[in-house]
């Protein structure tokens, strides 16, 4: 039954292929996160619409409705979206359910080929089942969790002096997350120009996957995995092996003792206020931002700087990113398709990456020039030698509502130590891959 | 001793009571007066320490609730040309430019469509049931009154799965005529039981005197109970708008854009890096000012809307 | 009489709508005025109530239309009834249940007893009064996240001007105790004026003859009170508690507008645990018998609720 379908949507995409033509201008909407990178895709789009005469209409939904919103709409099998920027997360669910259209015979056909992308984002934002040729979106924006901070305060000869007494090293962008956390505890609540200030903004958002992608930061390079073996889950002794249990604990401390007052339910959005306000000598974000921070009137230019996510025992970054795919109960298929070609050139690409957007084209990353083409390029390629995902099974949602709510319970709410946090979350896990017929 | 008369209240009591209830009304309008004036704040003012009860007014907020806007580079804004408009001037004083107007409108709208149509379709189809239970034998009376009452029972998110997966399978899904079939559907009780009511109290004689005077039972129906129910049948359909106009469950799990409506959409207004504060109040100003003026001109029948005609006064 | 309303309606095709239905007799007029209603409800209340029963038995998961649907029995009942979350809801609920419904009972009566005291002006203050409940939860509620601020909020910094507190040294919102009573002083703030209206309609349905009679008898202010004043208004309240409450377990919009159910699961009250595991979780199966477990809790006690109110009202 499956089979039959899948076969169905490939020989539609295949039947569609042959009828691109510029014969119809059709009226496209874009569905993605509101957020600086789309601003820069409205601006992008611009020259497909000249060059297609189809128009481009957008919906844009802030990050923390926009899972709920666009899973929902592609559930209700809606036709909103006829192109969706999605979370690399649902590929897994856009792809079995049938919510996206496959794209591999339209790649051959257009002569786009996956080896013009950097493998990581392939693997991370296209592939479905994972690392197999079967491609269900193009990557668009590739992303990692990254840091940035008040470059201004560090080089104060005050501060500098006061951290060196303490801790006598010399004050620098952190290169472990032990230090990471000794230095937003010396901000902590520190006076600077007649302000009293605060360590880090990091995520602990509830609602949509905030924490999860915050805590993960830290877990990942003190040793936390999803599985012991890849593809088994098997997920006893990694889930809660003591590394993990360590990287968690790790982060409520941070979040207890180095975060400002009332932080409780933040992410993108409130780590950016805190920033742009000065409470924060530090904050975590998406390197989406970066363009944005950097470009800040108030906060940017020589006072702000930039660091990967610091390793420990390993370095990690946790991943971001968008792959763009053309949705399944979209009419207007064939314009969708049109603008992922027009998206894919090399020409195209150089320009996304110009006007904001992390361009995941190869021509574009392996540019000698690029590692100095912002002061957080380099960054950028370091975080994605490193990233690693949440899972992205169809039951993402539900992998992920379980960690939101056991992760949320134990460090903002309080409740229980970081070893039962991590054993309910796979006893939740559990039930989920049981209910898929997985265990 | 008779100072204490509880049918007479002394001069004394009546001040004591009337500065109590002016004191509750005061700070329970609070909140309300600081949404109207965020709306007004700049955004500087909107998060100042201590709160600003006096500022220099701004349409800061109602140019940014109507419009998307991107922060540009000061070279690019120097390249520009001056701005046409007011509004365009205030957006460059934040050194951004316009890109478009944003969605509130269109979700507004569709408030209004989704409110109006629901309401008109619950009131009329309200509005004959109400008459042939107020009027008629009808079989299974109270049990079907005590059915269409115990439909409000069910949690909105309960009712919605059932719904959304009907809505589904109909290509409903986001859509005006599915949001107003859904709305109707949970108002027309409230409808029936306010007009039951309100129709129960229009004397039987007048019908009978129109009757004997060779009116049809329809034509007495619409000569005769209509006009003389149409205060009831105002007021009713004001309630059902406000419902309709208020409601947030099904509106943020049915629909995602064609149909979505302001409360889903409201909370989710943000500014270009952070959340935009006055124009989230401006949003939510426009949006309740009509219900205050509703809820003024139906003072009257307040308490019957809201017991479902249990309680009139 | 014996062809249906249907029948005739066919039949009958002239010009006029009124001529039409002129030769109609009572009985259907009755069926066509009752019909379209009862049909709606039908379609899009009583044909999803069984749908939800049928799916409550399955695992059915909405977002996977292609995996296979098998009836599992009982099994999502006695998921939800041994899942020691959802008694917490349970708890969480029952907690904004009981100090909304005391708050709101104790100041929405005592406002109505003061606002009966007649003094002048008092229609229009109590028009003033009753504005914050007919206002959309949702967008309220989205706009006390900012009055419970720390540092800029109206609330907090209302109460460190009551109390001396420094605003920023507590967060209504985030903080795992004071969570619970950030979203009970929403509601008590939006909706005293329900019971307040009801218990001034109770107050005002008292003739006064009754309190002439007493004061005839000397009895005390107080003795008043508590033998003509309470009894009499007590079916009124009770109705305005039984509205509340029946709004109150259903309550979905103010609080996910507000905590969103957090800090971790504190208020997460069952609208939202269900909310969660139906449209986030999309176990839709499991969620039908939540839905299903929450009715027949809320239709039980509601009338339980009634009869005991029935009682009141014959004394």
């Amino acid at each position: 039954m499956k089979t039959a379908k899948l076969l169905a949507a490939t020989a539609l995409v295949a039947a569609s292929g042959l009828t691109v033509t510029h014969a119809q201008a059709d009226e496209l909407t874009l569905c993605w996160a509101a957020w600086d990178p789309a601003n820069a895709l409205v601006e992008l789009s611009k020259e497909f619409e000249a060059q297609s005469g189809h128009t481009m209409k957008f919906e844009f939904v802030p990050w923390p409705n926009f899972a709920d919103r666009m899973l929902n709409e592609l559930n209700s099998g809606g036709k909103l979206c006829d192109l969706l920027i999605g979370d690399s997360q649902w590929i897994g669910g856009g792809a079995e359910n049938g919510h996206y259209v496959k794209l591999n015979d339209f790649f051959d056909k257009e002569g786009i080929s996956m080896d013009d992308f950097a493998p990581a984002t392939v693997y991370a934002y296209s592939t479905w089942p994972k690392g197999t040729p079967n491609y269900y979106a193009l990557p668009a924006m590739g992303d990692a969790n990254g840091w940035f901070y008040r470059k201004d305060w560090f080089e104060k000869p005050e501060i500098q002096e006061a951290f060196k007494a303490e801790h006598g090293r010399d004050l620098a962008p952190p290169k472990t997350q032990m230090e990471l956390l000794e230095i937003a505890q010396f901000f902590q609540e520190r006076e600077i120009d007649g302000q009293k200030r605060y360590g880090a903004a990091i995520f602990t958002e509830r609602g949509s996957e905030g924490i999860t992608m915050g805590a993960t930061s830290s877990m990942y390079p003190f040793g936390f995995k999803y599985e012991m073996t890849p593809g088994k889950y098997d997920m006893e002794g990694a889930v809660n092996s003591p590394e993990a249990v360590a990287g968690l604990e790790f982060y409520k401390e941070l979040y207890q003792t180095a975060t400002p007052p009332g932080y409780t339910d933040s992410y993108m959005e409130q780590s950016l206020d805190a920033f742009k306000s000065g409470q924060v000598a530090m904050a975590m974000n998406w390197f989406a931002f970066f363009p944005g921070l950097y470009a800040d009137p108030d906060t940017g230019g020589d006072k702000i700087g930039f660091f990967v996510n610091p390793g420990q025992a390993k370095e990690a970054s946790t991943l971001g990113g968008q792959g763009i795919s053309v949705v399944a109960y979209s009419d207007k298929q064939d314009a969708a398709l049109e603008y992922i070609k027009w998206f894919a050139q090399p020409s195209v690409q150089k320009k996304w990456w110009d006007l904001g957007g992390y361009s995941c084209h190869v021509s574009v990353l392996n540019d000698p020039g690029f590692a100095d083409s912002a002061p957080f390029a380099s960054d950028f390629l370091l975080a994605m030698d490193g990233v690693m995902d949440f899972w992205q099974e169809p039951a993402y949602a539900e992998l992920l509502l379980a960690m939101q709510k056991r992760l949320h319970d134990y460090v903002v709410a309080d409740q229980g130590t970081a070893k039962e946090a991590l054993d309910k979350l796979i006893e939740d896990w559990t039930e989920t891959f049981e209910d898929e017929g997985k265990l | 001793m008779s100072s204490y008369s509880i049918t007479e209240p002394s001069t004394p009591q009546k001040w004591f009571a009337g500065t109590l209830v002016v004191a509750y009304a005061i700070i329970t309008l609070l909140p309300l007066v600081w949404i109207i004036t965020t709306g007004f704040k700049s955004p500087v003012d909107a998060i100042a320490y201590p709160p600003k009860v006096l500022f220099e007014p701004s349409l800061e907020g109602y140019v940014n609730l109507f419009t998307t806007r991107t922060r540009v580079s000061p070279e690019t804004l120097e390249a520009l040309p001056p701005p046409e408009s007011w509004y365009e001037e205030i957006v460059r004083n934040r050194d951004m430019v316009i890109a478009g107007p944003s969605r509130y409108g269109e979700r507004f709208l569709n408030s209004v469509i989704i409110g109006f149509g629901s309401t008109f379709l619950s009131v009329f189809l309200g509005t004959l049931a109400a008459y042939a239970f107020s009027r008629f034998k009808v079989p299974l009376k109270d049990d079907l009154l005590f059915f269409i009452l115990s439909t409000r029972m069910m949690p909105p998110i309960a009712v919605a799965i059932p719904i959304f997966l009907m809505f589904r399978t109909l290509g409903l899904s986001d859509t005006h005529l599915g949001m107003i079939l859904l709305y109707t559907a949970v108002n027309i009780s409230l409808a029936v039981w306010l007009l039951k009511g309100f129709i129960d109290e229009i004397p039987r004689e007048y019908e009978e005197a129109a009757l004997i005077d060779g009116y049809t039972r329809f034509q007495a129906f619409y000569k005769v109970v209509l006009p003389q129910a149409a205060t009831g049948i105002a007021s009713t359909a004001i309630f059902c708008l406000i419902f309709s106009w208020n409601e947030y469950a099904f509106a943020v799990l049915l629909t995602s854009g064609t149909a979505q409506t302001a409360p889903p959409f409201i909370p989710t207004i943000i500014g270009v890096g952070g959340q935009d504060w006055p124009a989230v109040a401006a949003g939510a100003t426009l949006f309740l000012v009509p219900v205050m003026v509703f809820t003024i001109l139906l003072r009257k029948h307040l308490l019957r809307g809201i017991t479902f005609g249990a309680v009139r006064k | 009489m014996s062809d249906t309303p249907f029948d005739r309606a066919a039949k009958a095709t002239p010009p006029t709508v009124a001529s039409k239905i002129r030769g109609l007799s009572d009985r259907a007029i009755a069926w066509i005025f009752v019909l379209p209603t009862i049909f709606l409800l039908l379609a899009v209340n009583i044909f999803p109530l069984i749908w939800t029963i049928n799916l409550s038995f399955t695992n059915f998961r909405a977002n996977r239309p292609n995996r296979e649907v098998e009836y599992i029995g009982f099994r999502n009942y006695e998921r939800i009834l041994t899942d020691s979350d959802i008694w917490l809801t349970m708890q969480a609920t029952a907690h904004f249940l009981f100090w909304t419904i005391f708050f709101q009972v104790l100041i929405g009566f005592t406002l109505a007893w003061l606002i009966n005291r007649k003094f002048r002006g008092n229609d229009l203050w109590t028009t003033l009064i009753v504005l914050p409940m007919m206002l959309s939860p949702a967008v309220v509620g989205n706009f006390w996240t900012f009055l419970y601020q720390p540092q800029i909020g109206l609330f907090n910094y209302g109460i460190s001007f009551l109390t001396g507190v420094d605003p920023s040294s507590f967060q209504m919102i985030g903080d795992v105790t004071l969570a619970p009573w950030s979203i009970v002083i929403v509601d008590t703030w939006m909706w005293t004026p329900f019971v307040m209206l009801i218990c001034l309609a109770g107050l005002r349905s008292i003739p006064d003859y009754i309190y002439e009679a007493a004061e005839i008898d000397r009895a005390s202010q107080w003795r008043q009170f508590w033998t003509i004043t309470i009894p009499m208004v007590l079916p009124f309240l009770m109705l305005a508690v039984l509205f509340r409450g029946i709004e109150n377990f259903k309550m979905f919009d103010l609080v996910v507008q507000l905590t969103g159910g957090g800090p971790g699961s504190i208020t997460e009250l069952t609208s939202i645990n269900l909310k969660r595991e139906a449209f986030e979780k999309w176990r839709t199966g499991y969620a039908s018998a939540y839905a299903i477990i929450l009715f027949v809790t809320v239709f039980g006690l509601a009338s339980i609720y009634v009869k005991a109110l029935n009682k009141v009202k014959e004394r």
